[in-house]
Protein backbone atom coordinates (compact mmCIF):
# COMPACT_ATOMS: atom_id res chain seq x y z
CA UNK A 1 0.00 0.00 0.00
CA UNK A 2 1.57 3.23 -1.13
CA UNK A 3 -0.25 5.84 0.88
CA UNK A 4 0.15 9.55 0.47
CA UNK A 5 0.56 11.73 3.53
CA UNK A 6 -0.16 15.41 3.22
CA UNK A 7 0.76 17.59 6.15
CA UNK A 8 0.72 21.32 5.56
CA UNK A 9 1.41 23.27 8.74
CA UNK A 10 1.29 26.74 7.32
CA UNK A 11 0.79 28.49 4.02
CA UNK A 12 0.65 32.25 4.10
CA UNK A 13 1.06 34.99 1.59
CA UNK A 14 1.47 38.72 1.77
CA UNK A 15 -1.22 40.78 0.15
CA UNK A 16 0.32 43.32 -2.21
CA UNK A 17 -2.17 46.01 -1.16
CA UNK A 18 -1.57 46.36 2.59
CA UNK A 19 1.58 44.19 2.99
CA UNK A 20 -0.16 42.10 5.66
CA UNK A 21 0.58 38.42 5.91
CA UNK A 22 -2.52 36.28 5.48
CA UNK A 23 -2.64 32.65 6.50
CA UNK A 24 -4.45 30.56 3.89
CA UNK A 25 -3.87 27.04 5.18
CA UNK A 26 -3.27 25.96 8.78
CA UNK A 27 -2.56 22.41 9.98
CA UNK A 28 -4.08 20.64 7.04
CA UNK A 29 -3.60 16.91 7.36
CA UNK A 30 -4.82 14.24 5.02
CA UNK A 31 -3.96 10.64 4.31
CA UNK A 32 -4.86 9.09 0.98
CA UNK A 33 -5.02 5.32 0.79
CA UNK A 34 -4.15 3.59 -2.45
CA UNK A 35 -6.67 4.32 -5.21
CA UNK A 36 -8.87 6.33 -2.93
CA UNK A 37 -11.19 8.93 -4.44
CA UNK A 38 -11.53 11.93 -2.16
CA UNK A 39 -13.71 14.98 -2.70
CA UNK A 40 -12.79 18.25 -1.03
CA UNK A 41 -15.86 20.35 -0.34
CA UNK A 42 -15.63 23.89 0.94
CA UNK A 43 -16.67 27.46 0.29
CA UNK A 44 -15.12 29.16 -2.71
CA UNK A 45 -11.98 31.10 -1.96
CA UNK A 46 -11.13 28.88 1.01
CA UNK A 47 -7.74 27.90 -0.41
CA UNK A 48 -8.51 24.67 -2.26
CA UNK A 49 -6.72 25.77 -5.41
CA UNK A 50 -3.75 26.90 -3.31
CA UNK A 51 -3.64 23.42 -1.80
CA UNK A 52 -3.72 21.77 -5.22
CA UNK A 53 -0.95 24.06 -6.48
CA UNK A 54 1.20 23.06 -3.52
CA UNK A 55 0.56 19.38 -4.19
CA UNK A 56 1.37 19.89 -7.88
CA UNK A 57 4.73 21.47 -7.03
CA UNK A 58 3.69 24.82 -8.50
CA UNK A 59 3.88 26.56 -5.13
CA UNK A 60 6.86 25.73 -2.96
CA UNK A 61 6.56 28.42 -0.31
CA UNK A 62 4.87 26.57 2.54
CA UNK A 63 5.88 24.70 5.63
CA UNK A 64 5.00 21.07 6.01
CA UNK A 65 5.61 17.95 4.03
CA UNK A 66 4.08 15.74 1.38
CA UNK A 67 5.36 12.23 0.80
CA UNK A 68 4.46 8.79 -0.47
CA UNK A 69 4.76 6.14 2.25
CA UNK A 70 6.88 3.68 0.24
CA UNK A 71 9.37 5.86 -1.59
CA UNK A 72 9.24 8.90 0.70
CA UNK A 73 9.23 11.03 -2.40
CA UNK A 74 6.90 13.66 -3.79
CA UNK A 75 4.08 12.15 -5.79
CA UNK A 76 4.00 12.40 -9.57
CA UNK A 77 0.95 14.54 -10.15
CA UNK A 78 -1.61 14.66 -12.95
CA UNK A 79 -3.49 17.93 -12.69
CA UNK A 80 -6.87 18.65 -14.25
CA UNK A 81 -7.15 22.42 -13.99
CA UNK A 82 -10.37 24.37 -13.81
CA UNK A 83 -9.67 25.65 -17.33
CA UNK A 84 -8.57 22.76 -19.51
CA UNK A 85 -5.21 24.47 -20.30
CA UNK A 86 -4.67 22.55 -23.51
CA UNK A 87 -2.08 23.88 -25.94
CA UNK A 88 -4.30 25.40 -28.65
CA UNK A 89 -1.62 24.89 -31.35
CA UNK A 90 -1.35 21.14 -30.77
CA UNK A 91 -3.94 18.49 -31.60
CA UNK A 92 -5.76 16.44 -28.98
CA UNK A 93 -3.34 13.56 -29.48
CA UNK A 94 -0.26 15.80 -29.35
CA UNK A 95 -1.54 17.48 -26.19
CA UNK A 96 -1.82 14.13 -24.46
CA UNK A 97 1.46 12.73 -25.79
CA UNK A 98 3.44 15.80 -24.78
CA UNK A 99 2.40 15.41 -21.15
CA UNK A 100 2.97 11.68 -20.91
CA UNK A 101 4.91 8.87 -22.46
CA UNK A 102 1.73 6.90 -22.98
CA UNK A 103 1.83 4.18 -25.62
CA UNK A 104 -0.47 4.55 -28.57
CA UNK A 105 -2.68 1.67 -27.30
CA UNK A 106 -3.10 3.43 -23.97
CA UNK A 107 -3.93 6.64 -25.76
CA UNK A 108 -6.52 4.97 -27.96
CA UNK A 109 -8.04 3.22 -24.96
CA UNK A 110 -8.30 6.49 -23.03
CA UNK A 111 -9.76 8.42 -25.95
CA UNK A 112 -12.23 5.62 -26.58
CA UNK A 113 -13.37 5.44 -22.97
CA UNK A 114 -13.87 9.21 -22.83
CA UNK A 115 -15.85 9.19 -26.07
CA UNK A 116 -13.22 11.15 -28.00
CA UNK A 117 -11.89 8.49 -30.38
CA UNK A 118 -12.83 10.55 -33.44
CA UNK A 119 -11.26 13.77 -32.13
CA UNK A 120 -7.65 12.57 -32.06
CA UNK A 121 -6.45 15.03 -34.69
CA UNK A 122 -8.71 17.92 -33.75
CA UNK A 123 -7.31 21.22 -32.52
CA UNK A 124 -8.73 22.33 -29.13
CA UNK A 125 -10.45 25.38 -30.65
CA UNK A 126 -12.86 22.99 -32.37
CA UNK A 127 -13.85 21.20 -29.18
CA UNK A 128 -16.69 22.13 -26.85
CA UNK A 129 -15.78 23.03 -23.26
CA UNK A 130 -17.02 19.62 -22.09
CA UNK A 131 -14.84 17.83 -24.62
CA UNK A 132 -11.77 19.94 -23.78
CA UNK A 133 -12.25 19.08 -20.12
CA UNK A 134 -12.37 15.38 -21.00
CA UNK A 135 -9.13 15.74 -22.98
CA UNK A 136 -7.56 17.37 -19.92
CA UNK A 137 -8.71 14.37 -17.83
CA UNK A 138 -7.21 11.95 -20.35
CA UNK A 139 -3.94 13.91 -20.28
CA UNK A 140 -3.80 13.49 -16.50
CA UNK A 141 -4.61 9.76 -16.62
CA UNK A 142 -2.20 9.10 -19.49
CA UNK A 143 0.89 9.98 -17.46
CA UNK A 144 -0.09 7.32 -14.90
CA UNK A 145 0.35 9.63 -11.90
CA UNK A 146 0.68 8.82 -8.21
CA UNK A 147 -1.96 11.41 -7.52
CA UNK A 148 -4.68 12.93 -9.68
CA UNK A 149 -5.76 16.45 -8.82
CA UNK A 150 -9.02 17.78 -10.22
CA UNK A 151 -10.04 21.36 -9.64
CA UNK A 152 -13.80 21.60 -10.30
CA UNK A 153 -13.36 20.04 -13.74
CA UNK A 154 -17.10 19.98 -14.45
CA UNK A 155 -18.04 23.45 -13.28
CA UNK A 156 -20.11 25.55 -15.73
CA UNK A 157 -21.16 22.55 -17.81
CA UNK A 158 -24.89 22.08 -18.26
CA UNK A 159 -26.27 19.38 -15.90
CA UNK A 160 -26.69 16.53 -18.45
CA UNK A 161 -23.16 17.11 -19.84
CA UNK A 162 -21.74 17.29 -16.33
CA UNK A 163 -23.48 14.03 -15.36
CA UNK A 164 -22.20 12.32 -18.48
CA UNK A 165 -18.68 13.54 -17.78
CA UNK A 166 -18.88 12.35 -14.16
CA UNK A 167 -19.99 8.92 -15.32
CA UNK A 168 -17.17 8.70 -17.88
CA UNK A 169 -14.68 9.75 -15.22
CA UNK A 170 -15.88 7.10 -12.77
CA UNK A 171 -15.88 4.39 -15.45
CA UNK A 172 -12.34 5.29 -16.41
CA UNK A 173 -11.22 5.50 -12.80
CA UNK A 174 -12.66 2.02 -12.07
CA UNK A 175 -10.62 0.62 -14.96
CA UNK A 176 -7.50 2.62 -14.10
CA UNK A 177 -7.66 3.32 -10.38
CA UNK A 178 -5.54 6.13 -8.94
CA UNK A 179 -5.55 8.29 -5.86
CA UNK A 180 -7.78 11.25 -6.64
CA UNK A 181 -8.28 14.60 -4.93
CA UNK A 182 -11.34 16.18 -6.49
CA UNK A 183 -12.33 19.72 -5.55
CA UNK A 184 -15.97 20.70 -5.90
CA UNK A 185 -18.59 22.82 -4.24
CA UNK A 186 -21.42 20.69 -5.58
CA UNK A 187 -22.29 18.25 -2.80
CA UNK A 188 -24.33 15.97 -5.09
CA UNK A 189 -21.35 15.64 -7.42
CA UNK A 190 -19.10 14.89 -4.45
CA UNK A 191 -21.40 12.16 -3.13
CA UNK A 192 -21.68 10.61 -6.60
CA UNK A 193 -17.92 10.39 -7.06
CA UNK A 194 -16.15 10.04 -3.74
CA UNK A 195 -15.11 7.30 -1.37
CA UNK A 196 -14.68 9.92 1.28
CA UNK A 197 -15.82 13.54 1.65
CA UNK A 198 -13.59 16.10 3.29
CA UNK A 199 -15.32 19.28 4.42
CA UNK A 200 -13.17 22.37 4.73
CA UNK A 201 -13.66 25.75 6.27
CA UNK A 202 -11.81 28.88 5.35
CA UNK A 203 -9.64 31.60 6.92
CA UNK A 204 -7.41 29.67 7.29
CA UNK A 205 -8.39 26.46 5.57
CA UNK A 206 -8.50 23.29 7.63
CA UNK A 207 -10.49 20.08 7.78
CA UNK A 208 -13.68 20.15 9.83
CA UNK A 209 -15.27 16.82 8.86
CA UNK A 210 -14.33 13.60 7.12
CA UNK A 211 -17.29 11.51 6.06
CA UNK A 212 -17.09 8.22 4.13
CA UNK A 213 -19.75 7.79 1.45
CA UNK A 214 -21.54 4.55 2.29
CA UNK A 215 -23.58 4.19 -0.92
CA UNK A 216 -22.19 1.27 -2.97
CA UNK A 217 -20.61 2.36 -6.27
CA UNK A 218 -23.16 0.51 -8.38
CA UNK A 219 -26.01 2.49 -6.82
CA UNK A 220 -24.49 5.94 -7.30
CA UNK A 221 -26.49 6.60 -10.46
CA UNK A 222 -29.65 6.50 -8.43
CA UNK A 223 -30.33 10.17 -7.82
CA UNK A 224 -32.84 9.45 -5.07
CA UNK A 225 -30.17 7.69 -3.04
CA UNK A 226 -27.73 10.52 -3.56
CA UNK A 227 -30.36 13.03 -2.45
CA UNK A 228 -31.27 10.94 0.65
CA UNK A 229 -27.62 10.73 1.62
CA UNK A 230 -27.27 14.48 1.17
CA UNK A 231 -30.32 15.24 3.34
CA UNK A 232 -29.05 12.86 6.00
CA UNK A 233 -25.68 14.66 6.00
CA UNK A 234 -27.38 17.94 6.81
CA UNK A 235 -29.24 16.32 9.70
CA UNK A 236 -26.21 14.48 11.11
CA UNK A 237 -23.73 17.28 10.59
CA UNK A 238 -25.58 20.60 10.67
CA UNK A 239 -22.28 22.54 10.64
CA UNK A 240 -21.64 21.66 6.99
CA UNK A 241 -24.66 23.64 5.77
CA UNK A 242 -22.72 26.86 6.34
CA UNK A 243 -19.98 25.65 3.98
CA UNK A 244 -22.13 25.25 0.90
CA UNK B 1 -13.80 32.39 -54.77
CA UNK B 2 -15.59 35.49 -56.03
CA UNK B 3 -13.58 37.58 -53.61
CA UNK B 4 -10.25 36.13 -54.77
CA UNK B 5 -11.26 36.71 -58.40
CA UNK B 6 -12.17 40.34 -57.67
CA UNK B 7 -8.99 40.83 -55.74
CA UNK B 8 -6.74 39.59 -58.52
CA UNK B 9 -8.55 41.88 -61.01
CA UNK B 10 -8.06 44.80 -58.62
CA UNK B 11 -4.38 43.93 -58.23
CA UNK B 12 -3.96 43.84 -61.99
CA UNK B 13 -5.76 47.15 -62.41
CA UNK B 14 -3.71 48.88 -59.74
CA UNK B 15 -0.41 47.65 -61.21
CA UNK B 16 -1.41 48.75 -64.73
CA UNK B 17 -2.48 52.14 -63.39
CA UNK B 18 0.91 52.52 -61.73
CA UNK B 19 2.82 51.61 -64.90
CA UNK B 20 0.62 53.85 -67.07
CA UNK B 21 1.18 56.77 -64.72
CA UNK B 22 4.93 56.17 -64.81
CA UNK B 23 4.92 55.83 -68.59
CA UNK B 24 2.81 58.98 -69.05
CA UNK B 25 5.02 61.00 -66.72
CA UNK B 26 8.19 59.82 -68.52
CA UNK B 27 6.70 60.75 -71.93
CA UNK B 28 5.54 64.12 -70.65
CA UNK B 29 8.88 65.07 -69.01
CA UNK B 30 10.96 63.46 -71.74
CA UNK B 31 14.07 63.64 -69.51
CA UNK B 32 17.04 61.32 -69.03
CA UNK B 33 16.42 61.39 -65.30
CA UNK B 34 13.04 59.62 -65.62
CA UNK B 35 13.25 56.79 -68.14
CA UNK B 36 10.03 55.03 -69.16
CA UNK B 37 9.18 51.53 -67.92
CA UNK B 38 10.07 50.19 -71.36
CA UNK B 39 13.62 51.59 -71.18
CA UNK B 40 14.00 50.21 -67.65
CA UNK B 41 12.77 46.79 -68.78
CA UNK B 42 15.33 46.78 -71.61
CA UNK B 43 18.17 47.65 -69.22
CA UNK B 44 16.94 44.97 -66.83
CA UNK B 45 17.05 42.32 -69.56
CA UNK B 46 20.56 43.37 -70.65
CA UNK B 47 21.79 43.26 -67.06
CA UNK B 48 20.27 39.83 -66.52
CA UNK B 49 21.82 38.51 -69.74
CA UNK B 50 25.27 39.88 -68.89
CA UNK B 51 25.13 38.14 -65.48
CA UNK B 52 25.94 41.41 -63.72
CA UNK B 53 22.59 41.66 -62.00
CA UNK B 54 22.55 38.14 -60.60
CA UNK B 55 26.17 38.50 -59.39
CA UNK B 56 25.55 41.67 -57.41
CA UNK B 57 22.10 40.61 -56.30
CA UNK B 58 23.43 37.32 -54.94
CA UNK B 59 26.20 39.17 -53.05
CA UNK B 60 23.60 41.40 -51.42
CA UNK B 61 21.28 38.48 -50.74
CA UNK B 62 24.16 36.60 -49.10
CA UNK B 63 24.90 39.52 -46.73
CA UNK B 64 21.21 39.96 -46.09
CA UNK B 65 20.61 36.34 -45.15
CA UNK B 66 23.71 36.02 -42.92
CA UNK B 67 23.09 39.24 -40.99
CA UNK B 68 19.34 38.58 -40.82
CA UNK B 69 19.85 35.07 -39.39
CA UNK B 70 22.35 36.26 -36.78
CA UNK B 71 20.15 39.19 -35.74
CA UNK B 72 17.02 37.01 -35.47
CA UNK B 73 18.71 34.18 -33.53
CA UNK B 74 20.49 36.49 -31.08
CA UNK B 75 17.48 38.80 -30.83
CA UNK B 76 15.06 35.97 -30.02
CA UNK B 77 17.37 34.50 -27.39
CA UNK B 78 18.06 37.83 -25.67
CA UNK B 79 14.42 38.94 -26.05
CA UNK B 80 13.09 35.80 -24.34
CA UNK B 81 15.60 36.12 -21.48
CA UNK B 82 14.81 39.81 -20.93
CA UNK B 83 11.07 39.18 -21.12
CA UNK B 84 11.29 36.54 -18.40
CA UNK B 85 13.79 38.25 -16.04
CA UNK B 86 12.57 41.53 -14.67
CA UNK B 87 15.82 42.64 -12.98
CA UNK B 88 18.06 41.91 -15.94
CA UNK B 89 15.59 43.71 -18.16
CA UNK B 90 15.62 46.83 -15.98
CA UNK B 91 19.42 46.77 -16.01
CA UNK B 92 19.77 46.37 -19.78
CA UNK B 93 16.85 48.55 -20.80
CA UNK B 94 19.05 51.68 -21.02
CA UNK B 95 21.53 49.90 -23.25
CA UNK B 96 18.69 48.97 -25.56
CA UNK B 97 17.45 52.55 -25.73
CA UNK B 98 20.98 53.74 -26.61
CA UNK B 99 21.42 51.14 -29.36
CA UNK B 100 17.91 51.78 -30.72
CA UNK B 101 18.75 55.45 -31.16
CA UNK B 102 22.21 55.21 -32.74
CA UNK B 103 21.75 56.22 -36.39
CA UNK B 104 22.42 53.35 -38.79
CA UNK B 105 25.06 55.41 -40.57
CA UNK B 106 27.05 55.91 -37.36
CA UNK B 107 27.19 52.16 -36.65
CA UNK B 108 28.29 51.46 -40.20
CA UNK B 109 31.06 54.10 -40.16
CA UNK B 110 32.29 52.99 -36.74
CA UNK B 111 32.37 49.33 -37.76
CA UNK B 112 34.42 50.16 -40.85
CA UNK B 113 36.74 52.44 -38.86
CA UNK B 114 37.27 49.93 -36.07
CA UNK B 115 37.34 46.67 -38.00
CA UNK B 116 38.44 47.76 -41.45
CA UNK B 117 36.62 47.56 -44.78
CA UNK B 118 35.93 43.85 -44.41
CA UNK B 119 33.01 41.50 -44.94
CA UNK B 120 32.80 40.82 -41.20
CA UNK B 121 32.61 44.53 -40.40
CA UNK B 122 29.85 44.94 -42.99
CA UNK B 123 27.76 42.12 -41.56
CA UNK B 124 28.41 43.20 -37.99
CA UNK B 125 27.18 46.70 -38.82
CA UNK B 126 23.90 45.33 -40.18
CA UNK B 127 23.42 43.01 -37.20
CA UNK B 128 23.98 45.82 -34.68
CA UNK B 129 21.42 47.94 -36.48
CA UNK B 130 18.77 45.27 -36.51
CA UNK B 131 19.34 43.49 -33.19
CA UNK B 132 17.72 46.00 -30.79
CA UNK B 133 14.49 45.96 -32.83
CA UNK B 134 14.26 42.19 -32.68
CA UNK B 135 14.98 42.17 -28.94
CA UNK B 136 12.29 44.74 -28.19
CA UNK B 137 9.64 42.93 -30.25
CA UNK B 138 10.40 39.47 -28.86
CA UNK B 139 10.64 40.84 -25.31
CA UNK B 140 7.05 42.09 -25.56
CA UNK B 141 6.02 38.60 -26.63
CA UNK B 142 7.93 36.92 -23.82
CA UNK B 143 6.34 39.27 -21.27
CA UNK B 144 2.83 38.35 -22.30
CA UNK B 145 3.28 34.57 -22.11
CA UNK B 146 0.33 32.65 -20.67
CA UNK B 147 1.34 31.69 -17.12
CA UNK B 148 -1.45 29.09 -16.91
CA UNK B 149 0.14 27.13 -19.74
CA UNK B 150 3.62 27.54 -18.22
CA UNK B 151 2.26 26.14 -14.92
CA UNK B 152 0.72 23.24 -16.81
CA UNK B 153 4.11 22.51 -18.43
CA UNK B 154 5.83 22.67 -15.04
CA UNK B 155 3.28 20.38 -13.41
CA UNK B 156 3.57 17.83 -16.22
CA UNK B 157 7.37 18.04 -15.94
CA UNK B 158 8.06 19.30 -19.45
CA UNK B 159 11.79 19.62 -20.07
CA UNK B 160 13.17 23.08 -20.86
CA UNK B 161 13.47 22.36 -24.56
CA UNK B 162 9.96 20.87 -24.68
CA UNK B 163 8.55 23.94 -22.93
CA UNK B 164 10.37 26.24 -25.33
CA UNK B 165 9.27 24.36 -28.42
CA UNK B 166 5.67 23.53 -27.58
CA UNK B 167 4.58 26.17 -25.05
CA UNK B 168 6.68 29.32 -25.50
CA UNK B 169 7.57 29.35 -29.19
CA UNK B 170 4.00 29.09 -30.57
CA UNK B 171 3.02 32.05 -28.38
CA UNK B 172 5.98 34.05 -29.66
CA UNK B 173 5.23 33.21 -33.26
CA UNK B 174 3.25 36.38 -34.12
CA UNK B 175 6.04 38.47 -32.60
CA UNK B 176 8.72 36.58 -34.49
CA UNK B 177 6.82 37.09 -37.74
CA UNK B 178 6.47 40.81 -36.99
CA UNK B 179 10.21 41.03 -36.29
CA UNK B 180 10.94 39.08 -39.48
CA UNK B 181 8.84 41.32 -41.71
CA UNK B 182 9.98 44.63 -40.27
CA UNK B 183 13.49 43.17 -40.14
CA UNK B 184 13.62 42.28 -43.81
CA UNK B 185 12.38 45.71 -44.81
CA UNK B 186 14.94 47.41 -42.56
CA UNK B 187 17.92 45.14 -43.22
CA UNK B 188 17.95 45.33 -46.98
CA UNK B 189 18.00 49.12 -46.82
CA UNK B 190 20.92 49.04 -44.39
CA UNK B 191 22.80 46.41 -46.40
CA UNK B 192 22.74 48.75 -49.40
CA UNK B 193 24.26 51.60 -47.40
CA UNK B 194 26.90 49.26 -45.98
CA UNK B 195 27.80 48.14 -49.50
CA UNK B 196 27.83 51.67 -50.83
CA UNK B 197 30.27 52.82 -48.16
CA UNK B 198 32.71 49.98 -47.98
CA UNK B 199 32.28 47.07 -50.39
CA UNK B 200 33.25 46.57 -54.00
CA UNK B 201 30.32 44.40 -54.99
CA UNK B 202 26.61 44.07 -54.25
CA UNK B 203 23.55 46.18 -55.03
CA UNK B 204 24.70 49.14 -52.94
CA UNK B 205 28.02 49.31 -54.73
CA UNK B 206 26.33 49.14 -58.15
CA UNK B 207 23.80 51.82 -57.23
CA UNK B 208 26.62 54.08 -56.10
CA UNK B 209 28.35 53.52 -59.45
CA UNK B 210 25.18 54.30 -61.42
CA UNK B 211 24.65 57.41 -59.29
CA UNK B 212 28.06 58.73 -60.30
CA UNK B 213 27.17 58.07 -63.95
CA UNK B 214 23.65 59.52 -63.50
CA UNK B 215 22.39 56.25 -64.99
CA UNK B 216 18.81 56.36 -63.67
CA UNK B 217 17.55 53.56 -65.93
CA UNK B 218 20.01 51.11 -64.35
CA UNK B 219 19.17 52.32 -60.85
CA UNK B 220 15.48 51.67 -61.51
CA UNK B 221 16.20 48.30 -63.15
CA UNK B 222 18.07 47.13 -60.02
CA UNK B 223 15.29 48.48 -57.83
CA UNK B 224 12.66 46.52 -59.76
CA UNK B 225 14.77 43.37 -59.44
CA UNK B 226 15.14 43.87 -55.71
CA UNK B 227 11.46 44.59 -55.06
CA UNK B 228 10.57 41.43 -56.97
CA UNK B 229 13.02 39.42 -54.89
CA UNK B 230 11.73 40.71 -51.55
CA UNK B 231 8.13 40.08 -52.62
CA UNK B 232 9.19 36.60 -53.69
CA UNK B 233 10.58 35.93 -50.22
CA UNK B 234 7.31 37.15 -48.68
CA UNK B 235 5.10 35.07 -50.98
CA UNK B 236 7.15 31.91 -51.26
CA UNK B 237 8.67 31.65 -47.78
CA UNK B 238 7.00 33.84 -45.17
CA UNK B 239 3.33 33.39 -46.11
CA UNK B 240 3.46 29.58 -46.32
CA UNK B 241 5.36 29.49 -42.99
CA UNK B 242 2.76 31.74 -41.42
CA UNK B 243 -0.08 29.65 -42.79
CA UNK B 244 1.43 26.46 -41.45
CA UNK B 245 1.97 27.89 -37.98
CA UNK B 246 -1.52 29.38 -37.82
CA UNK B 247 -3.42 26.29 -38.99
CA UNK B 248 -4.82 25.65 -35.51
CA UNK B 249 -6.73 28.93 -35.62
CA UNK B 250 -8.80 28.06 -38.67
Amino acid sequence: MNNLTINILDKSYTTPADKKSKQVIKNFQLNLANNEFICLVGPSGCGKTTLLNILAGLDETFSGNIALSESHTLPKVGYVFQNPRLLPWRTVQENIELASEAKIETLDFLLESMGLATEKNTFPAHLSLGMSRRVAIIRAFAMDPDLLLMDEPFVSLDPPTARQAQQLLIDLWSKRPHKVLFVTHDLREAITLADRLIFLHSNPMSVIREIPVSIPRNERQNEVKIEQFRQQLFIDYPEITTLL
Amino acid sequence: MDFIYHRSILNLLSMSAFLTLWYGLALFLNADTLPSPVTVAKVLITEIQSGQLSYHLSKTLYRLSISFSIAMLLGCAIGIVLGRHQKLNTFLDNWLVIFLNIPALVTIILCYVWFGLTETAAILAVVINKLPNVIVTIREGARSLDTELLDMAKCYRFSKSKTLRHVIWPQLHPFVMAATRSGLALIWKIVLVVEMLGRSDGMGYQLHLFFQLFDVASILAYTVAFITLIQGIELLILRPLDKHAQRWRQ
